[in-house]
Parts: structure tokens; sequence; C-alpha cells
């Protein structure tokens, strides 16, 4: 195979993505200044996690130099503090998703926790044999599994809604799995490994026809998009602090408020009850009742963090920037010869999956590692994803709003290295 | 290119998994296994005809990386016609040089084409791409059917 050289320079293609001064931006977070195997760090896995600005490191630093108590649980000066600061957040991620009240944010370990939570506090109570949940051929494997064990557990049955080519739901066939039996819907916002936006908003509608609550995977969602749930009318929304800028070991499981209250508690101990005797024991109130034990109150308070400074920069310039990086960068990866897309979903966050003829995505990256750019390579939890494109893996850049062309630039250099290798 | 990425992709490495040794399926396997690494979702079937002690042919089919695949097609090659004990120290010995030391002084120049793979060494992420296939095999000899790296 011939290598061609670069075709398309950054010259050639224009994207508006002057929203603001990317490098000012980057100046918040520390680590983008380190350098990996001798060269700049290239951040493109900001899908599996995302960096963290000085604010949030910050914080966390300053809670445990001069704010560490446990919570909820002292009448001292610093329980009360600490308690504060983590009901802070609590109304500060309310205003965040816009939800109804504090009752209705619960938090997590993750993304995964929170499902799981849904799965055994509110799918064991009410699935029943001949049930049917409706996933997506796009969720994650933490979207897959809580319900798979269910399903073994109550009996229940996992329908799934099959993609088309780009990797968009065929909202035709999601309309034909819907009937009376379905007790549930859960669905991924935007897809981690081919970043597919579903329009959940009309999931939603389509399912509260048949009265099924709807559980909203959003953890891809919050980094790149502001989410309103009074909007979406979602009954959960779930999502991760690690990859919205803040610490890891902390997530948001949103309910509505009946819902949450109809809820079983999963873990039982302290903090979530309100008398116990070895005759009866009486639960706390929302939100406690499903926060046992003592929290990730460090992980809490940087999550609020975290929110203030996506808050800072907002939204709509966050999405707006990432727009212009997602259209660049595809069009100069469509110049690269025998570089394939996996992922042209009508309406796509700024996550690229791609394959080059047989090179294997392992070598990929570890040849682009090299060259200090992280990408991450393999089937990105998505399994059933992978099958449906009938490939073992691909590769994908994922970004943030403190990417720029010339990290992309430099991917796409770092890809003509490989193809040179492997011509 | 960086000196670390040519130790670990040789020539020898490139050309076996372009075109590697023994790709095939073989016909009334007496021993076979399949490997798999799911790191990278790298799959190995192998297949030996053994016949007294001795491996009289072996084929290897699957998928997956540039590192697996070659390695699977030089291991192939090195086998054939080796006694089985022969096959299980060749293993060990290819283990601990993937393994080894970045710095280590051993000379594995009398290692013939298996040497190319010493540059796995320093991406420690990748040996078990490397010694896939060799699991797999110790792994049809044991009579074990499944192999993981993990
Ligand atoms: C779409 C999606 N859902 C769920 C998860 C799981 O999130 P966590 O590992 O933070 O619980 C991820 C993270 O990889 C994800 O991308």
């Amino acid at each position: 195979m011939e290598v061609a050289e670069r075709k398309t320079l950054a010259e050639d293609i224009f994207c508006p993505i002057d929203v603001f001064d990317v490098e000012e931006i980057r100046e918040d977070f520390p680590i983008l200044r380190k350098r990996v195997h001798g060269k700049r760090l290239v951040y493109l896995d900001n899908a599996a996690t995302s960096q963290k600005p000085q604010s949030v490191i910050d914080t966390i630093s300053t809670y445990y130099t001069g704010e560490n108590a446990n919570i909820h649980r002292g009448v001292h000066y610093l329980s009360q503090l600490a308690t504060q600061r983590y009901e802070e957040t609590r109304t500060k991620v309310k205003d965040f998703i816009n939800a109804g009240s504090e009752k209705e944010i619960i938090f997590t370990s993750g993304t995964t926790e929170a499902i799981n939570l849904v799965a055994h506090g509110y799918g064991r109570l009410n699935f029943r044999e001949g049930d049917e949940i409706i996933v997506s051929n796009l969720e994650h494997h933490s979207n897959i599994v809580p319900w798979q064990l269910l399903c073994e557990q109550t009996g229940a049955k996992l329908r799934v809604i099959p993609i088309d080519d780009n990797g968009d739901i065929i909202l035709d066939e999601y309309k034909k799995l819907l009937n009376e039996k379905t007790k549930l819907v859960a669905i991924v916002h935007i897809s981690n490994s081919l970043g597919t936006i579903n329009p959940v908003k009309e999931i939603i509608t389509l399912a509260h026809e048949y009265s099924a609550p709807v559980l909203i995977d959003g953890a891809q969602a919050v980094p790149h998009s502001k989410v309103d749930v009074q909007e979406l009318d979602c009954d959960f929304y779930c999502f991760s602090g690690h990859k919205m800028f803040g610490p890891t070991g902390v997530g948001i499981l949103y309910g509505k408020e009946d819902l949450l209250e109809d809820m079983a508690p999963f873990l039982g101990g302290g903090d979530m009850i309100k008398t116990v005797t070895f005759e009866k024991t009486t639960y706390s109130d929302l939100p406690s009742k499903l926060e046992a034990g003592t929290p990730n109150i460090a992980g809490v308070i940087g999550l609020g963090a975290a929110i203030d400074y996506i808050n800072k920069i907002g939204y709509n310039k966050i999405s707006a920037y990432e727009e212009g990086l997602l259209n660049y960068a595809q069009k100069v990866l469509q110049g690269v010869d025998g570089l394939r897309i996996i992922g042209t979903a009508h309406h796509k966050a700024a996550v690229i999956s791609f394959v080059i003829g047989d090179i294997h995505p392992h070598d990929i990256g570890t040849i682009l590692d090299q060259n200090g750019i992280a990408i991450r390579t393999g089937h990105h939890c998505t399994q059933p994803v992978m099958e449906r494109f009938n490939l073992p893996a691909t590769s994908r850049a994922s970004f943030a709003f403190y990417n720029t062309k010339e990290e992309v630039d430099q991917l796409v250099d770092g890809i003509y290295g490989v193809l040179r290798l492997f011509k | 290119m960086k000196q670390d990425l040519r130790d670990l992709y040789q020539e020898i490495i490139l050309d076996h998994n372009k075109n590697p040794k023994n790709f095939k399926l073989l016909e009334e396997p007496t021993h076979q296994s399949e490997g798999y690494n799911p790191l990278c979702g790298d799959k190995v079937n192998l297949a030996m005809k053994v016949q007294e002690n001795t491996i009289q042919d072996i084929g290897f089919q699957g998928s997956g990386c540039a590192i697996s695949k070659a390695s699977a097609s030089v291991m192939t090659s090195a086998l054939k016609g080796l006694k089985i004990d022969e096959a299980a120290a060749l293993a060990a010995e290819f283990e601990k040089m993937v393994k080894s030391d970045i710095d280590s002084e051993e000379d594995y120049s009398e290692f013939g084409k298996l040497a190319a793979f010493a540059g796995v060494r320093e991406f420690p992420v990748r040996v078990k791409c490397a010694t896939l296939a060799w699991h797999t095999m110790k792994s049809a000899l044991g009579q074990t059917d499944k192999t993981s790296t993990e």
C-alpha cells in the first residue's frame, strides 16, 4: 500500500471554533502540561475519563486539609461544615440538571452504581415473570448486565432496539417493541463508542404512552451538553462525576420523587435509618434512604467544584466548541486513506471511533501512545456495538473542550506514522 | 519513528503479521485449544497433530493485533517437529524473555526469529499479546480447552 502524504491541512478546513480562548482554558488543567514518552500529552480519551481542572483538585485538597469530618452525625463544627458542603452540592446538582427537589438527587459511586441501584431498589420490587425491559444495541455493559441479572431473578425479558449502519437507533423498531408488558426502558443518552446522540425526548414520550418509566444513562451526555431532567421528563437519569471533570468514585442517580419513594433500600446500614430495633427498622426519608454508610464526601464536594467550573464556561460555549472540533476532526480523518469512521449518526457528540484497513486498533494505540497521544482501543465496554459492525475492536478518539485543532493534526500525523509502519 | 517502536515492530513481526505461517485449519488434530485475550479481544484457535510425542503439524486461526498474530505464526514455525517437552521448554524460555527486565544482559541471539519479540519487554501491556499463542499451545497439550490471559 502506498502511503499518501497528509492531504488536508488545518487551513483548508474552516470550522468556527473560536468560541473561547482554548489556550486559556488549558491553563486550568495542570495535567495537560505533562509530557509522555518525551512528547506533549495529547489526551483524547475523555470518554473514558476526563481531566480535572485545578479548582476541583484544590477543592478536594482544601476539604482534606481543613474541613474533613463525617457528615450528618456530629454536633461539632467540622462535622457541620462538611455536612453543609455536602448538602450544598446536592442543591448544585439539582439546579445543574433542573431536578424538582434535592430529594431527587442520590449520590452514588458512579453511573454503574446508579443503574444497579435502580435495578435492585426499583426493578426487584416491580418486575414479574413475563415483564419486558427495553434497552438498545448501543448500551454500555453497565446498562445491560444489571438488567440481565434482574431478568434472571425475576423472569422478566430483555428486549433490544436495533441500530442502523450509521449507529442510529431505529425508532420504528422501538415502537414495535413497546407494549403493555414493557416495564422499563433503559437507554443511553450519548453512546460512548460511536458518539450517537439519541432522541431521548421522543423515546421517553413513546414509553410513557405505555406508562413505562425510562432510565437514561447520561454518563457521556453531561460532559458535553445541558441536561434538563424535567424538560426530558425522564424517570431516572444516571451520570458519573469523573467524566465531567470531577473526581472518580462519585456519581448521581436522579429519580422522580414518587419513584424513589417507592424504591426499596439497596444497601442497609448507617445514615439510611430512622430507628433500629431488632424487631423493626424504619428508614430515613429521601434522599438518605438510598445513601447508606459514609459516602464519598470529598468526591461529592469535588463534583460541586466541577459543576461550578462547567457553569463558569457555559454549556453553550462548550457544545459549540466541541461541535466545531468534531467537524474538523471528522473531515481531516476522512481524508486519511483506508480510514473508516464507525458511527456516523445524524446527531453526534465529539467521539470518533475508527478502523484503518486491517491494522489492529491495539497496534494503532501503542504507536500513538509513543507519540504522546492517548486514545482508547478495544470494545469500549460495548461488545454488542462491535458485534453489530462485525468488528473485534475500534480505535476511539474522544474530545473535550480543552482539546485543540492542533491536537487533531497530531493525531492525524500519528496515524500516518502507523500507516508507514504497516505499509 | 522512535527506537522503542522499532524494537517492538521488527521487520520479522510485520512480515509474519502480513503473511502468517501455518494460518490454516488442521484436519483431524489430536490436540487443540482456544485462547482469548480479553484486553485486546485477540483470539487464537490452535490445533496440533502430535504423534509419537512429536508435533507433526500445527495450525492456527483467529484474529488479533500484529504482535499476537506474528507470535502465533513464529511459534508454530518453531514448534513443528519438536518433542512435547522441547515445546514446553521453549515456551518457558520465550515467556522469560518477554517478561525479563528491560536492562537484562541476557543474550537472545541464539533464539532465532523468536528473539524478535524481545522488544515486547518495553511494552508491559503488550506482553499478553505475545504470550497468548504460547499459553494456548500449553493448554492444548494439557488437554484443557480454554485459555484466557487474564
Ligand atoms: C455510556 C456509559 N455508561 C456507563 C458508563 C459507566 O460509568 P462508570 O464506570 O463511571 O460507572 C460509562 C463509562 O464508561 C459510559 O460511557
